[in-house]
C-alpha cells in the first residue's frame, strides 16, 4: 500500500486533484457558516447546483459569467507564468470596454462584422495601454506593479464614471433630468450573435479558442518562452542574453490585453451598453479577481483554466439561485472564492514538499523500485 | 470661484479634514510598515479592514460601547492576521496571491454579514471630538491639529511608537534583522518565525482599528465595500514611505490632504469634474512612487518565506 502511494502517477494525481480539494475544504467551510446562518447546507447547495447546471438555460449562464473569468484567467495565466502579478484586470476590463464601445457608437455606418473586430481589437488595445503602464514601470522604474495595477483600477472607475456621465452619456439620458450614467445601446447589427433563446453568445467559443493560443504562445513560441524564463530565473535569462525588462513590459501588457478583451466581450455579447453604478464591479462583477482565482485553480495552465472557468462561472450563477431559494447573499460565493485561494496558493507548499521527498526517496534507495520514473521526477 | 478656495476658513477646513482622513491610512500602513520590515507583504488589508469596520460598527451599535466595538475589530483582526501568518509563514504561501484570497474573504464575508445581521445602512453616534485643553483654543491651529476624536490623535501617536519600537528597541532591531537577513537572524538564535507571527497578527490588528476608525470615527455609518481601494492605498503608502513610519505619515497625509481638497472642491461647486478630482491621488501616488522607488531599498527578505537550510 505504501509502495502504491508512493507511485509515480499516484503523486500525481493527488497533486493534481490538490485545487479540488481545496474548494472541497472551502464548500465545508461554507455549510458549517450556512448552518450558523441557520440554513440547511444541502438545500442550499442544491439550489446553487441548479442555478448553475438545472437546465439549459442555467447552464448557459454559466458559459456567460464563466467567459470574462476565462479571459482575464488567460492574462493571469501569461503573467504569473513571468512572475509578474496583475491584478489590474478590472481597470483593464474598464478602458477595453470603453474603447470598445466608443467604437461601435461611433462608427455606426460599418458592416456588423468589421465593426465587432474593431471594437474587440480596441478593447484588447486599451487593455494593453492600461496593463502595459505597470509593465513599462516596473521594467525601467521598479514600481511594484500589485500597486500600480491597483491604482490603475481606480483611476480606470473614474474615467469611466467621467466617460458615461460626459462624453459619452447616452442622448436619450441627457435629455432627462435623471441622467443614468450609461451609453447609448449598440444597434443590433453590432451585436455578437446568440443562440436564442439563452444569453448564450460568440464571445464564449473566441474564449475557447484563445486560450488554445495562450497554451501555443506559452509553450511552441519564442516570446511565450522568454516569459516563462524571465518569471522562472530573471537573472539567468539575463545571463542567456534576454532582455529581461523588455518580457517585464511583454507579460503585463498581454495579460492586460486580454482583461481588455473582456470587458469588450462584455458589452458586444452581453450589456450592449456600458453603464456605472460608480463602482469596477458594477462593470466587471469582480471579474478582474476572479478571473485570477479561476486562473489559479487552473494551476495557471490555459487549457486547465477552461473547466476552472466553468466551475467558478458556475458558483456565481449559482449563488443567485441560492440567494432567491434560501436567502443567503450572493456574497458568500465572494468570500468562499477567497477561502479556495488561499487554499489553493498553500496547497503549494505540501505539493512541493512531496515532491522534494519524493526526490530523496529516489536518491536514498540504492536500487530505486521504478527505474522508469526517474527521468520523470527530475523534470517534475 | 477658484478664489473661495483661498479663504481663511475653507484652508483651515481642508487642513483639518485632511489631519482626520489620515487616520485610517495611518493605522493600516503602520500595521503593513511592521510586516514588511519583517519581510512579509498582507495584501489582505482591505478585507481585514472591512471585518474590522463592520464588526466595530455591529458591535458599538449594539452594546452602546464604543470602545468595545474597537476592541471587537482588533480581535477580528487579530484573528485575520493568525491566519495570514500561518498560511505565509508556515505554509510558504505565495504573499501577493493569498492576500488577495483573505481580501475576498473579507469583502464577501463583511458584505454577507451586513446582509444577514443589519440588512440597512443605519448610523451610531461615533467617537466624539476632544478638544486638547488650551491648544485647541490657538487660532487656526487649533481647529487644524487639536479638535479631533480619540482615534485620531491614536494614530498620530502611533506614529511615534512605531518609530521608536522600529529603531530603539530590541525587539525592533529584531524585526528588521529578520526582513534584511532571515538566515542571519536565525543563526543567532532569533526565531523568525515568531517574529513574523508577531508582525503579522499586529498588522491584522491594526488593519482592525483602521476599518473600526472609518466606521465609528469617521464616518460612523457601515456599508458593502465601504474602504473602497481605502486598504490597497495603505499598502502602496508604505512603499511610498520607504518602510519608515515618518514617511508614512507624510505619505498618509499628502494623500488625504489631497483627498480633502477634492471633497471640498466638490462641495463648493468649482468646475472640475468630480471624477477628474477623486483621481488625482491615485495619479499623484503612482508618479511618487516613480519619483522614490528607483531610490530607495526595500527589506531584503520580503515576500520570500523563510526556510532554515538543512
Amino acid at each position: 500500500m505504501k509502495k502504491f502511494l508512493q507511485s509515480e502517477w499516484m503523486s500525481r494525481l493527488i497533486d493534481a486533484l490538490l485545487p479540488v480539494f481545496a474548494t472541497l475544504a472551502a464548500l465545508i467551510i461554507g455549510a458549517v457558516m450556512l448552518l450558523f446562518l441557520g440554513v440547511n447546507p444541502i438545500v442550499a447547495y442544491k439550489a446553487l447546483w441548479d442555478g448553475a447546471f438545472g437546465s439549459g438555460n442555467a447552464f448557459a449562464e454559466t458559459l456567460v459569467k464563466a467567459t470574462p473569468l476565462l479571459l482575464v484567467g488567460l492574462g493571469i495565466c501569461i503573467s504569473f507564468r513571468g512572475d509578474v502579478i496583475n491584478i489590474g484586470g478590472e481597470g483593464q476590463m474598464i478602458i477595453g470596454g470603453i474603447l470598445a464601445t466608443w467604437i461601435g457608437l461611433t462608427f455606426t455606418g460599418l458592416p456588423g462584422w468589421l465593426a465587432i473586430t474593431l471594437a474587440l481589437l480596441a478593447g484588447f488595445l486599451g487593455g494593453a495601454i492600461w496593463g502595459g503602464i505597470p509593465g513599462y514601470l516596473k521594467a525601467y522604474f521598479n514600481v511594484n506593479e500589485i500597486l500600480s495595477t491597483v491604482m490603475m483600477n481606480a483611476i480606470a472607475v473614474q474615467i469611466m464614471n467621467f466617460m458615461m456621465r460626459g462624453p459619452m452619456l447616452d442622448p436619450i439620458q441627457a435629455a432627462k433630468a435623471s441622467k443614468i450614467p450609461q451609453t447609448a445601446r449598440l444597434i443590433e447589427a453590432f451585436r455578437l450573435a446568440r443562440w436564442s433563446p439563452t444569453r448564450l453568445h460568440l464571445g464564449v467559443l473566441i474564449a475557447v479558442i484563445l486560450a488554445i493560443l495562450v497554451y501555443i504562445l506559452l509553450w511552441r513560441t519564442t516570446l511565450g518562452y522568454r516569459i516563462r524564463a524571465v518569471g522562472m530565473n530573471p537573472l539567468a535569462s539575463r545571463y542567456a542574453g534576454i532582455k529581461v525588462p523588455r518580457y517585464i513590459v511583454m507579460s503585463l501588457l498581454l495579460s492586460g490585453a486580454f482583461a481588455g478583451l473582456a470587458g469588450a466581450i462584455q458589452v458586444y455579447g452581453v450589456n450592449y451598453r456600458m453603464i456605472t453604478d460608480g463602482s469596477a464591479s458594477g462593470f466587471t462583477g469582480n471579474a478582474g479577481f476572479n478571473g485570477i482565482v479561476a486562473a489559479l485553480f487552473g494551476q495557471l495552465h490555459p487549457l486547465w483554466s477552461i473547466p476552472a472557468s466553468i466551475l467558478f462561472g458556475a458558483l456565481l450563477v449559482g449563488a443567485n439561485q441560492m440567494q432567491r431559494v434560501v436567502q443567503v447573499p450572493s456574497a458568500l460565493i465572494t468570500a468562499l472564492n477567497g477561502l479556495v485561494v488561499v487554499f489553493v496558493v498553500s496547497s503549494e507548499f505540501l505539493r512541493r514538499r512531496r515532491q522534494r521527498q519524493r526526490l530523496a526517496h529516489a536518491k536514498m534507495d540504492d536500487a530505486p523500485p521504478d527505474k522508469t520514473s526517474q527521468p520523470a521526477e527530475a523534470s517534475a | 470661484m477658484i478664489s473661495e478656495l483661498f479663504t481663511m476658513t475653507v484652508l483651515i477646513g481642508i487642513l483639518s479634514s485632511g489631519v482626520r482622513l489620515a487616520t485610517p491610512y495611518l493605522y493600516a500602513s503602520i500595521g503593513e510598515t511592521f510586516g514588511q520590515r519583517s519581510g512579509v507583504l498582507n495584501l489582505g488589508v482591505e478585507g481585514q479592514m472591512l471585518l474590522g469596520a463592520f464588526t466595530a460598527f455591529y458591535v458599538a451599535m449594539n452594546t452602546g460601547s464604543l470602545w468595545l466595538g474597537v476592541l471587537a475589530a482588533m480581535i477580528v483582526g487579530a484573528v485575520m492576521g493568525l491566519a495570514m501568518a500561518f498560511v505565509t509563514v508556515n505554509l510558504h504561501a505565495q504573499q501577493g496571491i493569498s492576500g488577495i484570497g483573505f481580501y475576498l474573504f473579507g469583502l464577501g464575508m463583511s458584505d454577507l454579514l451586513f446582509q444577514k445581521m443589519m440588512g440597512t445602512v443605519r448610523t451610531v453616534q461615533g467617537f466624539p471630538k476632544i478638544g486638547i485643553p488650551f491648544l485647541s483654543d490657538i487660532p487656526g491651529i487649533g481647529d487644524i491639529f487639536f479638535n479631533h476624536n480619540i482615534l485620531v490623535y491614536g494614530a498620530y501617536l502611533l506614529v511615534l511608537v512605531a518609530w521608536f519600537v522600529l529603531n530603539k528597541t530590541n525587539l525592533g532591531l529584531k524585526i528588521r534583522a529578520v526582513g534584511e537577513n532571515p538566515d542571519a537572524a536565525d543563526s543567532l538564535g532569533v526565531s523568525v518565525a515568531r517574529v513574523r507571527y508577531f508582525t503579522i497578527i499586529l498588522g491584522g490588528t491594526l488593519s482592525g482599528v483602521a476599518g473600526a476608525s472609518l466606521s465609528i470615527a469617521l464616518l460612523n455609518v457601515f456599508q458593502q465595500n465601504m474602504t473602497s481601494g481605502l486598504g490597497f492605498i495603505a499598502v502602496a503608502l508604505v512603499y511610498f514611505g520607504a518602510w519608515r513610519p515618518f514617511g508614512v505619515l507624510i505619505g498618509a497625509l499628502l494623500f488625504s490632504m489631497v483627498n480633502s481638497l477634492q471633497l471640498w472642491i466638490q462641495v463648493l461647486g468649482v468646475p472640475i469634474p468630480s471624477e477628474i478630482a477623486v483621481m488625482m491621488p491615485y495619479v499623484l501616488t503612482i508618479l511618487v512612487l516613480v519619483a522614490t522607488v528607483s531610490k530607495v531599498r526595500a527589506p531584503s527578505a520580503l515576500t520570500k518565506p523563510f526556510e532554515r537550510e538543512e
